[in-house]
């Protein structure tokens, strides 16, 4: 009994830990013995996701601030802290991210056949990483887990990927770094900005959140939180790490970076920049939605000229990406939550998408499209898997995506008519160049000799596509399971933000934001 | 005028102050001797003697506490910063002679001159750690100085380490001859050369502003500044670090910058203040040069030795970020940084050593090729420090950066952060291509096989890993020493 009551007082100790203690046990496995050692991370993985779920479980609807918090003391004497926690923000992404790595871990049985052992151990530091970054409520811990992300992904693409791989892994790792050294400054220059007003040291971000924070200094540190979640996001023009790390890495490695990685500069958004500095967000949301729906359309149009099916995810990534930043800085609660949903879809069904692309890759080296053509007759199941996702991706309604993008095109309608009408004709464009990408793959005649031999998914694939299917299915019908969880904090979060932004305001001088006042006054 | 008399009381304190170096001294001494009548095959107690002289000289530190003991009429003093400096001088020379044990074996540098110049010149940097009188510290640096240069040019046949050693004889008396010029000119000006006298008159004789005494501290700095290599008067530092054995390299970039940065520490902070901005935006220049300066540098080299003496560089003018901001903060970022800075340089150049078979173009990037999966722990355990040296979590290098620019935000040096933190960013380039070489590249058709390390050569590496996740994870305790160092210094 003691051992369940433990487990249940540090669950998300547990859930940071595991994957990291599951590394340092791969260490002890010979080199070689590679079934074993897929079989054991698998199994650490599904324990993860197992004991996520009882993150659920454990969740109050009704509670807005964090649960199931856990704190600690750690460099007491500046305020840093081990602090823990979990509200309706961050809730599905952390599921997200334990859902989709057993099925990552599944679906390299047969992609990585090299170096087996190391691969498995950045996983699983990986998974340590990514966890700590949604659960942290700690400024410094957070900043800890989201350079510790780095590393084990830099060697994912750098070792394991494509042939340009070295580039980049590099141009990936600098770009995110050199985007987030300047979020590192900004944190501390809060952190001594609350000693000035309250005499208190800390990085606990719940005391942060009490600071009134004058206006001038809140566009400066918005400023440095934005180029480092911009470069993230990726948002339009800070893209351009992207496809070539997405095209290069490994099919697992692509994975991860869509369904979580790109999640993280959103999450951090909503969950640091906007939460912080809301008079700064509101006065850039304007430029903000502008690159967003940029973004939607530019990713869309180079998407649909792409001749590598891969690129073309890549792309799609961006423009998706632009829709979860519109909902996000529509800074209501259809468009707030409609980004969190839509962050949760992308990573579903892109990185189903990637998963798709791999299988194919894994039989036929290519992922060109003009290679194929008619092969939805010779992979009927195959075919199947990849009609549903394809319609996720494109927002049909009854999946998924439909669900995340109606709610912010409603959010973002309600604010911003313009943006919202130019965003939607970025659905349209997705079903071009999915359509007409899936068109030209599958069906039509069989021109290449080689696709008539191609093999079916096998059991083991089927058995990481169902689970992704399923959900892309569950959300698109029955959403409210899910939405129902976000409510109390997002309300919470709408709330708070027009209070601390009014209170900003009413303590500063005028003048200083000319934007807000600017659109306030259009009101 | 009281007649001097011997005071025996006074003489004892004075000894108790100096106890770890008078215990180096002695073990260099023991050593020489030593070395006169062991035979040929003993020579390698040599440095098992000198390694247990070392340990004993961190024991004889660790009993004289954090209390404050003047010796010699205040010419040094064991204070919290000298506990601190202290520490840290001997834990690098403590590692160099662990990894003296498998280097001098492969490098011929197993001789007696070679451990005993090693002593000698620890023993010199414990000196100017701890001397709070211009002539104390300059003695300490002469003494640090001289068998540091013999130790360059140990190689007595290869040009490299003969060019590097005179190169950095010469500047290196040049720059002594500008600190002797510049204690002069404040001793003519003061009457005094101890350092907090000359602090406390700063603002009673309104020095501020006088040309002589002024002059007197700009070369006082650059004397400093040469010791350390900051920017502009790092010309040596290249050639000289690349050219010394590797060993030495190491030992030098950690040891020479604990015990110069500890005597600048010591004048800058007690008298900067007094002297305002001036000073101040002086060094806020250097700091900013001699970081980008040695990243940039850094960037374009294909020898990971020469590339780890500009990263070297750089990471002097990140040190001197903390004396910009120049509170307990700063002083106290410094004193971390310099002491992380100790175990990753040298777990990042002990296992250079180890995978490197010649001198000179065996540190070429090219040999790293593929080395990292044939050989995972060292190939971890260089990714560890180089990691740690580029300051990402949850290194030590992390740590350590973080507080220096949070010192340097504290006090509104904010520009100077952003500049350090883009600085880092630059450095993520240089290092991480060793990795690059090692997990990425495919192998050379023949790997370099690397040597098989000792036991103490693989202890030292140990250590060292163990200290930059330590302090990386737990910094707690150690950041808190760090601080009370630093107020002890400043009461």
């Amino acid at each position: 009994m003691t051992g369940v009551a433990l487990l249940d007082q540090h669950l998300l100790s547990v859930l940071i830990a595991l994957p990291m203690i599951g590394a340092g046990l791969l260490l002890f496995f010979p080199r070689g013995a590679d079934g074993a050692i897929r079989t054991f991370t698998l199994l650490v993985t599904i324990a993860e996701f197992l004991l996520s779920l009882l993150v659920v479980a454990r969740f109050d609807v009704a509670t807005a601030g964090m649960q199931l918090v856990e704190r600690a003391p750690w460099i007491p004497r500046y305020g840093i802290s081990y602090i823990v926690g979990v509200d309706g923000i961050s809730l599905w992404i952390l599921m997200l991210t334990t859902f989709i790595m057993p099925i990552t871990v599944l679906s390299t049985w047969s992609a990585v056949t090299k170096n087996v052992k190391e691969f498995m151990v950045f996983m699983l530091i990986l998974e340590t990483a990514m966890v700590g970054v949604f659960l942290a409520t700690d400024l410094f811990l957070f900043y800890i887990f989201w350079e510790l992300v780095l590393i084990p992904m830099y060697f994912l693409i750098g070792v394991w990927g494509g042939e340009r791989r070295i580039y980049a892994a590099i141009k990936f790792f600098l770009y995110t770094f050199a985007g987030s050294v300047l979020m590192l400054v900004a944190i501390i220059a809060l952190y001594f900005h609350h000693y000035a007003v309250t005499g208190v040291y800390t990085m606990d971000l719940m005391k942060l959140y009490e600071l009134t924070i004058p206006v001038k200094l809140q566009l400066w540190l918005f400023a440095a939180f934005f180029l480092a979640f911009a470069f993230k996001v990726p948002m339009f023009p800070f893209h351009t790490w992207l496809p070539d790390a997405h095209v290069e890495a490994p099919t697992a490695g692509s994975v991860i970076l869509a369904a979580v990685l790109l999640k993280m500069g959103t999450y951090g958004f909503l969950r640091f920049a906007m939460a912080l500095f809301p008079v700064a967000a509101a006065d850039w949301t304007p430029l903000i939605a502008v690159l967003a729906v940029v973004g939607i359309l530019y990713g869309a149009l180079v998407a649909m000229v792409q001749k590598d099916v891969k690129k073309l995810v890549a792309y799609s990534s961006v423009s998706h990406l632009g829709f979860v930043m519109l909902g996000l800085f529509a800074l209501n609660l259809q468009g707030i939550e409609g980004a969190i949903l839509q962050m949760v879809n992308h990573g579903i069904s892109t990185g189903a998408l990637f998963l798709i692309v791999g299988i194919i890759y894994e039989r036929r080296h290519t992922r060109l499209i003009s290679e194929f053509g008619g092969v939805a007759k010779v992979v009927p199941v195959f075919a199947v898997c990849f009609m549903i996702v394809t319609l996720s991706s494109i927002g049909v309604p009854g999946t998924n995506g439909f669900v995340g993008e109606f709610l912010i095109l409603l959010g973002a309608f309600k604010v911003h008519k313009g943006f919202a009408v130019v965003a939607a004709t970025g659905v349209i464009f997705a079903a071009v160049y999915m359509l007409w990408m899936f068109q030209r793959v599958m069906y039509g005649k069989i021109t290449n000799e080689e696709n008539l031999r191609l093999a079916d998914m096998n059991g083991r694939e089927v058995a990481y596509m169902l689970p992704l299917l399923l959900f892309i299915l569950w959300i698109g019908v029955y959403p409210q399971p899910f939405l129902r969880r976000m409510d109390a904090s997002v309300n919470a979060f709408v709330t708070r933000f027009e209070a601390k932004k009014q209170a900003a305001l009413a303590g500063s001088p005028a003048g200083e934001t000319m934007l807000v006042r600017y659109f306030d006054g259009q009101k | 005028m009281t007649p001097i008399l011997f005071d025996k009381a006074a003489l004892i304190q004075g000894l108790y102050s100096i106890l770890p170096e008078l215990v180096v001294i002695a073990t260099a001494i023991a050593v020489l001797l030593a070395d006169l009548v062991l035979p040929e095959r003993g020579k390698k107690s040599l440095c098992h003697l000198a390694i247990a002289g070392t340990a004993v000289a961190i024991l004889a530190t660790l009993s004289l506490g954090p209390g404050r003991i003047e010796g010699f009429s205040g010419m040094i003093v064991h204070d919290g910063t000298g506990l601190f400096i202290t520490l840290t001088i001997l834990v690098t020379a403590l590692l160099t002679l662990l990894m003296a044990t498998g280097y001098s074996e492969w490098e011929g540098t197993q001789k007696g001159e070679f451990y005993a110049l090693l002593l000698f010149s620890t023993a010199g940097m414990l000196f100017m750690a701890k001397g709070t009188d211009l002539m104390t510290v300059f003695l300490g640096l002469e003494t640090m100085s001289i068998p540091i240069y013999c130790l360059v040019g140990f190689h007595r046949n290869r040009m490299t380490s003969l060019e590097g050693a005179l190169k950095y004889f010469l500047l290196g008396a040049f720059a002594s001859g500008f600190l002797l010029y510049g204690i002069a000119l404040i001793y003519s000006v003061t009457g005094t050369t101890k350092i907090p006298a000359i602090a406390g008159m700063i603002g009673d004789l309104r020095l501020f502003g006088n040309p002589v005494f002024m002059v007197g501290v700009g070369l006082l700095l650059v004397g400093f500044a040469f010791k350390v290599s900051l920017v502009p008067f790092h010309m040596w530092t290249p050639d000289a670090y690349q050219g010394a054995p590797t060993l030495v390299t190491a030992f030098m970039a950690a040891g020479v910058k604990a015990a110069a940065f500890a005597a600048l520490l010591r004048v800058t902070l007690l008298t900067f203040p007094a002297l305002g901005p001036v000073m101040t935006n002086i060094l806020w220049v250097l700091a900013f040069l001699t970081m980008t300066v040695g990243n940039l540098s850094a960037l374009l080299q294909d020898n990971v030795k020469r590339m780890l003496a500009y990263s070297s560089i750089a990471h002097a003018g990140y040190i001197l970020v903390g004396f910009v901001a120049g509170d307990v903060a700063g002083g106290q970022a410094a004193l971390f940084y310099l002491l992380v800075y100790a175990f990753m340089n040298l777990g990042a150049f002990g296992v250079i050593m180890l995978l490197a078979h010649r001198e000179d173009d065996g540190y070429d990037i090219g040999n790293f090729k593929g080395i990292g999966f044939r050989y995972p722990v060292l190939g971890g355990l260089l990714t560890l420090f180089l990691v740690s040296l580029a300051g990402i979590p949850p290194t030590a290098g992390f740590i350590g950066k973080f507080y220096l620019f949070s010192a340097a935000v504290k006090n509104g040096y904010v520009g100077l952060a952003v500049l350090g933190v883009l600085n880092s960013a630059v450095s993520i380039y240089y290092y991480l291509r060793p990795v690059v070489y090692m997990y990425m590249l495919p192998a050379q058709a023949e790997v370099p096989v690397p040597r098989p390390p000792r036991t103490a050569f693989s202890l030292a590496l140990c250590i060292s890993a163990a200290a930059v996740l330590v302090l990386g994870i737990m910094p707690g305790s150690v950041l808190a020493f760090a601080e009370r160092s630093i107020l002890s210094l400043l009461m």
